[in-house]
């Protein structure tokens, strides 16, 4: 597997209106995304902009309804 | 045109997609086969369009649309009973997902662990208590993720016998009658529980559904049958499947098997390559309800579409050397558990009892073998989900 470079910072948007809550974010990069109690697709606190993570842009492809969307800052 | 392949087809080895598949493999990503009404079908084979189709909203779920395709003449008489989850559209769908999501997200299913892991040692250690032998599906495969489903919806397991009877006619007939009669039972069955449930709750999914949905008319007794049927089948026939299919094939495969035992860690990537590696569900059903181009041919309204997931997960554009088992390649982005609004709900909880189960098992059996030739063990048919029928091992 090869490693990827961390990333610059992103702006990352969670749209609930379409999220399913399969938990693929939280899955992908745990030290991002997490759930919340009605099991949404949410950003850690400080998370917002994707903490250097390069498993960020994984997550949204990991998505199964492109409900995370990725933009560089 | 070449040979018009139907489908679907029994494999020939329990863990590679069926030899017959062949061409579709050769004609990449879209191409048409044949159900077994003579009903000419799409079928989706490319890792790319598979995604984007199964998450486009014009492919339907709706198992009551009379041009929903039917995999086996068995299933026929299911097209009228009440669906629900995977068999029906949003919104509809969405409500019903919406309520069950927060009993199975990533930390949910991780707070499970100590008690799935529990449960695991308490089926390995009535197995040693009883020999050095034993038939594994029945011992060990079923049982696990039939306790973990019970225990987590609220269902006695001592109907284990009942449900899982009733769920094998369910999914594998013989006969329509066998299907409907088990769908009838199950639903007769789940209906009595309610109304138990009502009169002394418990603490189970299914209690809470009652006490939050059911009681405020949100959700009528006759939903919450068919999403208590859809959760309690889905909840043990596939992790059972996936623990039998990936026994079988890690003892088929002792390389890779020495690698998973002398580095526990590789666990979590050695379940998700043998979610691809086995892909399962291997069949997954959409009817168009408006036209769609893909590349360059047009998916026509009311035409049936196909989606192999042995030969979508196994697209060498995606996945080098596809038909090796390898934990060092990224599996990830697989289709095993679907895409799209109908990816299933309860992948994360697969995960965590694949994972206990499978490294337990053979972390505590070091001798773990087949008791019987390879080639003479049965697995299930191609009609239904994959997995084997019984697993004779000794250690």
């Amino acid at each position: 597997m090869t490693a990827a470079a961390p990333a610059g910072p992103v702006r990352i948007r969670i749209d609930r209106e379409r999220c399913i809550g399969a938990g693929q974010c939280a899955l992908t990069a745990p030290e991002v995304f997490t759930q919340d109690d009605d099991g949404f697709g949410a950003l850690l606190p400080g998370r917002e902009d994707g903490g250097g993570s390069a498993l960020v842009r994984e997550a949204a492809r990991a998505c199964p309804v492109a409900a995370v969307s990725v933009r560089r800052r | 045109m070449t040979e018009v392949v139907a489908f679907p087809q029994s494999r020939t080895c329990p863990y590679h997609p069926p030899q017959a598949y062949q061409p579709l493999r050769e004609s990449r990503p879209l191409s048409r086969v044949t159900l077994f009404d003579g009903r000419p079908v799409w079928v989706v084979t490319g890792h790319a369009e598979a995604r984007a189709l199964l998450s486009d909203e014009r492919l339907s779920s709706d198992r009551e649309n009379g041009n929903f395709p039917m995999p086996t003449r068995r299933f026929k008489g299911l097209r009228s009973r009440r669906a629900a989850l995977l068999g029906v559209d949003d919104p509809e769908h969405n409500v019903q997902r919406r309520m069950l999501i927060p009993s199975f997200t990533v930390k949910r299913t991780a707070a499970l662990r100590p008690w799935i892991q529990r449960t695991v040692d308490q089926l390995i250690d009535d197995m040693v208590a009883r020999g050095s032998s034993a038939e594994l599906v029945g011992a060990f495969a079923l049982p696990v993720p039939s306790r973990v489903i019970c225990g987590l919806l609220g269902v006695p397991y001592e109907d284990h016998e009942f449900f899982q009877e009733q769920s094998r006619r369910l999914l594998r007939g013989p006969e329509p009658s066998d299907v409907e009669q088990a769908r009838d039972r199950l639903d007769a069955y789940l209906r009595d529980l309610i109304g138990r449930k009502r009169a002394a709750p418990g603490d189970g999914l299914l209690d809470e559904l009652i006490a939050d949905r059911l009681e405020n008319g949100e959700l009528d007794v006759e939903e919450l049958v068919a999403i208590a049927a859809v959760l309690l089948i889905a909840g043990h026939e596939t992790t059972a499947n996936m623990i039998s299919l990936g026994t079988f094939t890690l003892l088929r495969h002792p390389e890779q098997l020495a690698e998973l035992r002398a580095d526990p860690s590789l666990l979590p990537a050695a379940v998700e390559e043998l979610m691809r590696f086995l892909s399962i569900a291997d069949g997954m059903l959409r009817v168009a309800t408006a036209d769609i181009e893909v590349g360059g041919s047009v998916i026509r309204k009311d035409d049936g579409v196909v989606f192999p997931t042995s030969v979508i997960n196994r697209d060498e554009s995606v996945y080098a050397a596809p038909d090796t088992l390898d934990w060092h390649r990224s599996a990830r982005h697989h289709v095993a558990f679907g895409f799209g609004i109908h990816q299933c709900l309860g992948q994360n909880l697969a995960r965590a009892e694949l994972e206990i189960a499978l490294g337990t098992l053979f972390a505590r059996l070091p001798g773990l073998r087949l008791a019987a030739p390879p080639e003479e063990i049965p697995f299930k048919p191609g009609d239904t989900i994959q997995g084997m029928v019984e697993l004779p091992v000794a250690w």
